[in-house]
């Protein structure tokens, strides 16, 4: 039955009706059959009348699928219970359409907003949700403890609200409850391409502006059949790169702030800036805001900018060598980096970990080298990858991610600095009517999923994020198990996760 | 008798002034350092100054669940701060107080500043304030015996229990003691480190919550409790640096000799601090007790090799 799925590439579009559709029974036995077959499910949810959607991304094969199933009646048999990965995607379609996964284990919101469809409550809460209100899994005993962190925290960062179950310094476990960020960016995107539409894609995780305006941008394109040349690909690989190496370098920074041993620190934070600084050379923004556009750039890379990128480049990536190795040098970083926050990878692969916190459990997951797009196909990246699944291995991956992002940020700007810019595209034609496209991309914190299908007219009549925080954030909760409770801002640090990304 | 008096009041008033006004430079040298050794400039080392004066025009906001045991904890630490400061001597110039077992009245008052601090911890009610307070409990616990014992091994070499004799024990210096003593210091620069919530035991920069040790204590207080909570720390920083330094300074002529190197030996101490905490990580939690350890260790052996 499987056999018969159609098989998608990264970025390509099928008309609707050829998606696949199946009873829920089958449904549920198809995606778990291909799940234990390897397949990550990298995304599952509902439109607005009783349709659930999912995407199996089989990385081995470079292929993706996807398929359908109608419900008779706003409940189905939770997938969760039998494929983990479900999880956080099963109450999340509880909470935008009011469809009730049946036997899901920890049904609770996501968000904290009402179904968009008009549909009832799921938790009959009677008013406006109150982020951060709902039942928190408890440990009795006499000796046990709780601590509640946040959501405001004693230093500026995205709020979250974290609640340990302690016995003395021990955490027996992590709640993670998010939320409070949350804007409606898909709620907003339906019914568009809007004039807003990219702004809002962009800053669904607004330290992947890049990763988030590219898997939109490829949306749009593959909706509208349309090709983006080679150059323009090539531009938006060294955005993307660029953004990547900024925040890896900010990250291993920040992982030494955390642990206390302050010259790296201190470096990379000036670094951090020199990276910035140079996709603010290209797009004039640090944050590589509006670059991208729908059908190629707002601002094309030109020769004479590529070629006085280059030495710049070059010393960025020295000094980061230099501020990084102290780090790698020191016993007393090194034995703080081992001991913390082991994810394995039977449990990294069950809850269906993505990116950097995936690649540091030996789960070679990267959609540049598993689904190509733009770039990557003719100018391959190597997969970076670690065994230990602790904070070390996540420090590790980043720092060999960064190197083999500067390495082909070099020649990639070699390359642009020998070819003319591309003469300025043609409008994208319209979105064809009724066609459904995937499109990922490999943000610096991983996957970044963006899933669109069209109505009548070519609108979105649904728009889909998964950004790599939404599949990752339970990982963190596993990586404190056991842990000390005090070793918890490190874990975080070590997947910096996002807080806006997941609650969109 | 005038002739001779007037030299010591004016020894006590200096030793009075250094207490009240130069503890808030200690801190800035240590930033300093840092900063220097990171690359940056820093804020300025007399930032702290400023911050108190900043801190003395500000109303403190208290939660509606605190008593008057919230209070208690920077007062309390500025007061037994203040009282602990007159009976250690500057480096080889007598402290205003002196009798026979003091040092057991120095120990206690910083006992007594901490044990009031954790109460007004535990005040709040708060989850953090609650582990930092218990976490600072279970580290003095550990670093107690190392300047217990330490004082236990100067007393025997200088059969004195009064601070001003004990310290000022190089004076007498023979080879004999070199070693013990070197071991005596060795333990007090880790209590040191850890009493004054220095990396690698405490990280004082840390705006992680849960990682805190003595910051997340005090992080309720504000306004001029705030203030006499940073200057308590920065007294601190004097106070215990004046017994570990003192024992280590040569004993020159002149009473301005002996004042000039012990505040020369200050700048260095905070120079030290200050490299600690450029060139290492701080230690896992479940690690301090082990580094407690080997402070307690090091006195314990000086001891021994005093009773030999």
């Amino acid at each position: 039955m499987s056999a018969d799925l159609p098989i998608l590439r990264n970025g390509q579009s099928l008309p609707l009706r050829e998606v696949p559709e199946f009873p829920v029974g089958d449904f549920r036995d198809i995606i778990l059959r291909r799940i234990q077959e390897g397949d990550r499910l990298a995304c599952l949810c509902a439109d607005v009348d009783l349709h659930l959607y999912a995407v199996l991304a089989d990385d081995a094969g470079h292929a993706l699928r996807v398929l359908r199933a109608r419900l008779d009646a706003p409940r189905y048999p939770a997938l969760t219970p039998d494929c983990p990965q479900a999880h956080l995607f099963e109450r999340e379609i509880a909470e935008q359409s009011g469809i009730i996964p049946e036997g899901h284990p920890w049904l609770k919101p996501v968000r904290f907003h009402l179904p968009w469809n008009g549909a009832p409550d799921p938790w009959r809460r009677g008013g406006v949700p109150v982020p951060g209100v709902a039942d928190f899994f408890r440990v009795e005993g006499e000796e046990v403890h709780e601590v509640a962190v946040g959501p405001v925290h004693a230093g500026v960062i995205e709020p979250g609200h974290f609640r340990f179950q302690c016995h003395g310094e021990r955490v027996f476990h992590l709640e993670i409850a998010l939320g409070y960020q949350h804007r409606g960016v898909e709620k907003a995107l339906l019914g568009g391409p809007h004039p807003l539409s990219l702004k809002q894609a962009e800053t669904a995780c607004g330290d992947s502006s890049i990763a988030h305006a590219w898997a939109y941008c490829r949306v749009l394109e593959g909706l509208a059949g349309f090709q983006v040349p080679a150059r323009v690909d090539l531009v938006r690989g060294v955005a993307l790169e660029l953004e990547r190496v900024a925040n890896h370098v900010g990250d291993l920074g920040a992982l030494s702030g955390d642990v206390g041993f302050l010259p790296t620190a201190s470096f990379c934070g000036r670094i951090r800036g020199d990276w910035l600084n140079l996709s603010a050379e290209g797009c004039g923004s640090r944050l590589g805001r509006d670059w991208l556009r729908p059908g190629g750039l707002r601002q094309e890379l030109e020769p004479a900018l590529a070629a006085r990128m280059r030495p710049r480049l070059e010393r960025a990536w020295a000094d980061t060598k230099d501020a990084v190795e102290l780090l790698w040098g020191a016993a007393s970083v090194m034995i703080r980096f081992e001991a913390a926050g082991r994810v394995d990878s039977d449990q990294a692969r069950a809850i269906g970990l993505v990116g950097v916190a995936a690649r540091a459990c030996g789960l070679g997951r990267d959609v540049r080298h598993d689904h190509p797009f733009g770039p990557y196909g003719e100018r391959p990246i190597p997969v970076a990858q670690a065994e230990s699944g602790n904070v070390h291995s996540r420090a590790w991956v980043r720092w060999l991610e960064a190197g083999a992002s500067s390495g082909f940020l070099s020649t990639a700007l070699t390359a642009l600095a020998d070819s003319a810019a591309t003469p300025k595209p043609a409008p994208l034609p319209p979105l064809a009517p009724v066609q459904l496209c995937v499109s990922l991309t490999e943000g610096w914190r991983g996957e970044v999923l963006h899933l669109a299908w069209t109505d009548a007219q070519g609108r979105f009549a649904r728009y889909k994020i998964v950004d790599p925080s939404f599949h990752n954030w339970f990982g963190l909760a596993l990586a404190l198990r056991g842990e000390q409770v005090s070793d918890f801002p490190l874990c975080n640090k070590s997947f910096n996760l996002s807080y806006c990304g997941h609650d969109l | 008798m005038i002739r001779s008096l007037l030299p010591t009041m004016l020894q006590f008033l200096l030793h009075g002034l250094t207490v009240l006004l130069l503890p808030p430079l200690i801190p800035g040298l240590i930033a300093k350092t840092k900063a220097l050794m990171a690359g940056r400039k820093g804020p300025p080392v007399f930032q702290l100054y400023y911050d108190l004066a900043k801190l003395a025009r500000k109303q403190a906001v208290f939660s509606r669940t605190t008593t008057w045991v919230f209070l208690a904890g920077p007062v309390g630490g500025v007061a037994a701060g203040l009282a602990a400061s007159s009976l250690v001597p500057f480096g080889h110039t007598p402290a205003p107080v002196s009798f026979e077992g003091d040092v057991i009245l120095f120990a206690y008052l910083f006992g007594l500043a901490r044990f009031l601090t954790i109460l007004s911890a535990l005040d709040t009610g708060s989850s953090f304030e609650g582990m930092g307070a218990a976490r600072e409990a279970t580290f003095s616990a550990l670093a107690e015996p190392a300047l217990f014992l330490g004082f236990a091994a100067l007393a025997k070499a200088t059969s004195s229990l009064s601070l001003g004799t004990m310290l000022a024990f190089p004076g007498t210096l023979t080879a004999r003691f070199t070693g013990p003593l070197i071991l005596v210091l060795a333990g007090w620069a880790i209590v040191y480190l850890t009493e004054n919530s220095r990396i690698p035991v405490d990280d004082p920069n840390t705006h992680l919550e849960l990682t805190m040790i003595h910051e997340v204590m005090v992080l309720d207080h504000s306004g001029r409790p705030l203030a006499l909570v940073l200057y308590g720390a920065s007294l601190k920083l004097l106070v215990l640096g004046a017994l570990i330094l003192t024992p280590a300074l040569p004993r020159a002529p002149h009473a301005w000799q002996n004042w000039l190197a012990f505040y020369a030996a200050l700048a260095g101490l905070a120079l030290g601090v200050g490299l600690v905490e450029s060139s290492m990580a701080r230690f896992r939690m479940t690690k301090v007790p082990q580094f407690l350890v080997a402070g307690v260790l090091a006195t314990g052996f000086a001891f021994l090799l005093m009773l030999v």
